[in-house]
């Protein structure tokens, strides 16, 4: 188990150093930061003294090994548009984004795999086409259209819902949450369900086809036939073996909506990562960039670990061994 | 929006909360009238954050609309771009290298200390000792030789050379608090003043240095989300209508009108072209435009060996003043504005719009594709050429949409042109290193006087002067070098305009930079709130009023 930790961690060292030198000279190619950072109105002067302070008057080799002596003693930098660290201004939108992803994952998981379940056992009933149709709409329909439209829907016509934004934030742990006010949750419920409704139609489709191919094992069979309660076929014996191809999935996906979520958050106007790694592309602020992108990283490694781990207690006969990885 | 929590609440907390529906939604109708009597609120969505609330750190328009709140300045600019007084009731010029301001009696900070002479060196000294900033405000304060203050409401500021430009310069930066900074004694050194430290740009950012003399005083700020702002009862001018103002980053076009139809906003900051007739129609929607100070042109290159032309042997027939002549006759700017900018533009006849200073009525642009052909064949170029037009794609409203159209503008008299659009990092990059022949961009003149324009961008490249920071077409001319040269020294506003008018004409008939159109500024509101749309774009607060 120890081996197979240290092995992962070596592999995702080799990733963000090949990420962070790719990162760097992609950038690098696309322009100068000063040419968009600068007043118009300054002059020549007053550039060449801008170029200075931020350290861009250097060759690129230079730039990048000052990047990486200060990288490792945990310093990505500043930022060149705020002027504050890099890793700070990520850290900061940080919680923004888990809690909504986390949400929209909830929402995926708490609807999706009922209904997939449902869809699976009584593939030729009424309800089990509207799901799958459903589904098919989850899938197709693009997300920023989704989002305006329930903008649209809640929020100007109906005036339920707040159109943006996270609304009133409570303090646990020393970060700000919305979840744990009133006004903060209503701010999420529809970036949730706009983030939720592509994993959610994931979800059903993948509970589906688990189910159905489970449902004709001969241990459910056996299991109807020694008299069980349908409550408990489903409950265990079905629910327990679709949950892996499910689970491979969910963690893989939870990366994907934490790191990119950017459209959900512009449409919303949700201050999280997303938001902020496209202003940075966009003012070609490098070292946040690159922060990003390391977070982001590390993020998609802890999360495979974690799936690793589950599948062990979900299939006791899946063993984490050190041999291979 | 406190009521917006009593409409959650019935959501949330009552399963029954269908049949409430209507009455909830007459609620907040309800709270769409502003109440006088209460606590009043305005919610602010706009279209660009600040990169800091530091008021020295970023020479960025976004940042200085979020510092005209906190923080003010000595002179200060009304809608118009006129100058008015601030923080100096009145400034006059003593002789031709100082200026004498008179203080306000009886300002103070935020923290309840007064305001004095002494405040304003330490914002000047502190101007260049910013760390790490992108784009410093020392643009402002180089005319600076000396600062005198023979009492702490007098300041006697003395400059190099003769400098017209003073008074305007100093209304670009806020002044911050010498006593809350520890810098009381802090004393004014052309070559660098001395200091034990200075104030970071974080301490601004938590609120901790956030201590000016403007209407509002800072309450709290989250990056990306909201920025907080609650009126100073002890402001010397006019009280402003509201008892808080947020400010919410809503930087998406079609989400940042969604937020005002929805109520989650009271105004809102530029939004998009194609949704104005809409809003117009909106019941409970008014809007409020005004010509603004930025006006998008083309620029004509006149290298030696052309980056974007092709047909010609490797000649550049833009040094040739006809074929410029016959590109800026082929533009048919009305249709640019009706078409492509659906009325919300002003056709532009030269580089600032009438009612600025320094805009000469006698230059006129004309439109005529036959003379342009003429123009052409007489140049040596009857069947035309190839041109690449460089345009940045998400920088100015529509851009690449109008490149296109002068694209075919052009196309029609001969000259056969591609749109090269790209992201605005890119085409900067690009421009800068003049990869483009001929390229599209826009300049607001901060001063709102012509030699802003002049001076950047069709004056000749010389570092000292500052002239030619955006001149990417190779252009030189001597003689207007000179006109500005005396227009910029020259302190007596009525003659300088005068030199300025006739900069500009000469700079116009030169046909290299073409001016299309001047931007129009919208703002969207409640029905029932009125702002005065401002030349310079910003959205103050303090300035939006409910309607008597």
């Amino acid at each position: 188990m120890l081996v197979f930790i240290l092995r992962r961690l070596a592999q995702s060292a080799v990733v963000v150093v090949a990420m962070s030198v790719l990162v760097f000279a992609g950038i690098f190619a696309i322009g100068n930061p000063i040419d968009v950072l600068i007043s118009p109105e300054a002059d020549e002067i007053e550039r060449a003294a801008a170029i200075a302070r931020l350290g861009l008057d250097r060759p690129m080799h230079e730039q990048f090994m000052r990047f990486v002596d200060g990288a490792l003693g945990g310093d990505l930098g500043t930022s060149f548009v705020h002027g504050v660290p890099a890793l700070g201004l990520v850290l900061q939108r940080f919680p923004a984004t888990l809690e909504l992803a986390l949400c929209a994952m909830l929402v995926a998981v708490v609807l999706g795999i009922p209904l997939g379940l449902w869809a699976g056992l009584k593939p030729d009933s009424m309800a089990g086409r509207v799901i799958m149709t459903g589904s098919i709409l989850g899938f197709s329909l693009p997300t920023f259209w989704v989002g305006m439209m329930l903008i649209m829907a809640f929020a100007v016509t109906l005036g339920w819902l707040p159109a943006g934004g996270r609304g009133e934030t409570a303090s646990l742990f020393g970060v700000q949450w919305s979840v744990l006010t009133a006004d903060g949750l209503a701010h999420l419920i529809l970036p949730a369900v706009n983030l939720a409704l592509f994993k959610l139609s994931l979800v059903i489709r993948l509970a589906r086809a688990g189910t159905r191919e489970v449902a004709l094992q001969d241990y459910v069979k056996f299991a109807r036939a020694k008299g069980l309660a349908p409550a408990r076929i489903v409950g265990v014996h079905i629910l327990k073996n679709i949950m892996i191809p499910v689970v491979t999935v969910l963690g893989l996906e939870l990366g994907s909506v934490i790191a990119f979520s950017v459209v959900t958050e512009s449409v919303f106007a949700w201050p999280g990562m997303g938001k902020l790694l496209i202003d940075s592309i966009l003012q070609l602020d490098r070292p946040v960039v690159i922060a990003y992108l390391l977070v982001t990283v590390l993020l998609f490694v802890v999360i495979n670990l974690i799936v690793d781990l589950v599948y062990s207690l979900l299939d006791p006969r899946i063993r984490l061994g050190g041999g291979r990885a | 929006m406190a009521l917006r929590d009593r409409r959650l609440a019935d959501v949330l907390c009552s399963g029954t909360f269908k049949p409430l529906l209507p009455a909830v939604a007459a609620l907040a109708l309800l709270a769409a009238v502003p109440a006088p009597s209460q606590a009043a609120t305005l919610t602010v969505g706009t279209s660009a954050e600040p990169s800091a609330l530091d008021p020295h750190y970023h020479n960025l328009g976004p940042n200085t609309r979020a510092r005209k709140h906190v923080f003010e300045s000595l002179v200060s600019m009304d809608a118009k771009m006129r100058l008015q007084p601030e923080l100096a009731e009145s400034w006059r010029a003593v002789d031709e290298t100082t200026w004498e301001f008179k203080l306000r009696k009886g300002v103070k900070f935020h923290d309840g200390s007064d305001f004095t002479a002494q405040d304003f060196v330490y914002t000047v000294c502190r101007i260049p000792n910013v760390a790490n900033s992108p784009s410093s405000f020392t643009v402002y304060t180089k005319g600076i030789a000396a600062i005198e203050t023979p009492d702490p409401h007098t300041i006697l500021v003395k400059t190099g050379k003769p400098y017209p430009l003073l008074p305007m310069e100093l209304s670009t930066f806020g002044i911050i608090s010498a006593k809350a900074a520890g810098g009381t004694a802090v004393t004014f050194d052309k070559a660098g003043c001395k200091a034990d430290s200075w104030p970071t740009t974080q301490a601004f950012n938590d609120g901790s240095l956030m201590i000016g003399t403007g209407p509002f005083k800072h309450k709290s700020y989250t990056k990306g989300d909201r920025q907080v702002l609650e009126r100073n009862p002890g402001y010397w001018g006019p009280q402003p209508a509201w008892d808080t103002v947020v400010f919410r980053p809503i930087t998406s076009d079609g989400p940042r009108v969604a937020a005002l139809l929805a109520g989650d906003v009271d105004l809102i900051e530029s939004p998009p072209v194609q949704d104005i007739e809409r809003l117009k129609s909106a019941p409970n929607v008014a809007l409020a435009q005004a010509q603004s100070n930025r006006v998008i042109y083309l620029a004509l290159g006149v290298q030696d060996t052309p980056p974007t032309i092709t047909g010609t042997d490797g000649k550049n027939p833009l040094k040739d003043p006809r074929v410029r002549k016959a590109l800026s006759l082929a533009v048919d700017r009305d249709a640019i504005v009706k078409r492509i900018m659906l009325g919300v533009a002003e056709p532009a006849n030269q580089y600032l719009p009438a009612g600025f200073y320094g805009n000469n009525p006698e230059v006129t642009v004309a439109t005529d594709a036959n003379k342009a052909k003429q123009l052409l064949a007489e140049a040596g170029y009857p069947k035309g050429f190839q041109l690449t037009l460089g345009t940045p794609n998400d920088r100015y409203i529509n851009d690449d949409k109008v490149a296109q159209a002068v694209a075919q503008m052009f196309t029609r008299i001969g000259v056969q042109t591609q749109v090269d659009a790209t992201t605005a990092n890119v085409f900067f990059s690009k421009r800068n290193k003049q990869e483009y022949s001929v390229f599209l961009a826009g300049w607001g003149a901060d001063s709102g006087e012509m030699s802003s324009p002049l001076k950047a961008l069709i004056a000749t490249p010389i570092k000292e002067k500052g002239y030619g920071t955006t001149n990417y077409t190779s252009y030189s001319d001597p003689e207007l070098d000179g006109m500005l040269d005396t227009a910029l020294a020259t302190v007596d506003d009525a003659k300088r305009e005068k030199l300025l008018q006739a900069a500009v004409k000469r700079a116009m008939d030169a046909d290299i930079i073409i001016p299309l159109h001047y931007e129009v500024t919208v703002w969207a509101m409640k029905k029932g709130l009125s702002y005065e749309p401002r030349a310079d774009q910003y959205t103050l607060a303090q300035k939006v009023t409910p309607a008597k």
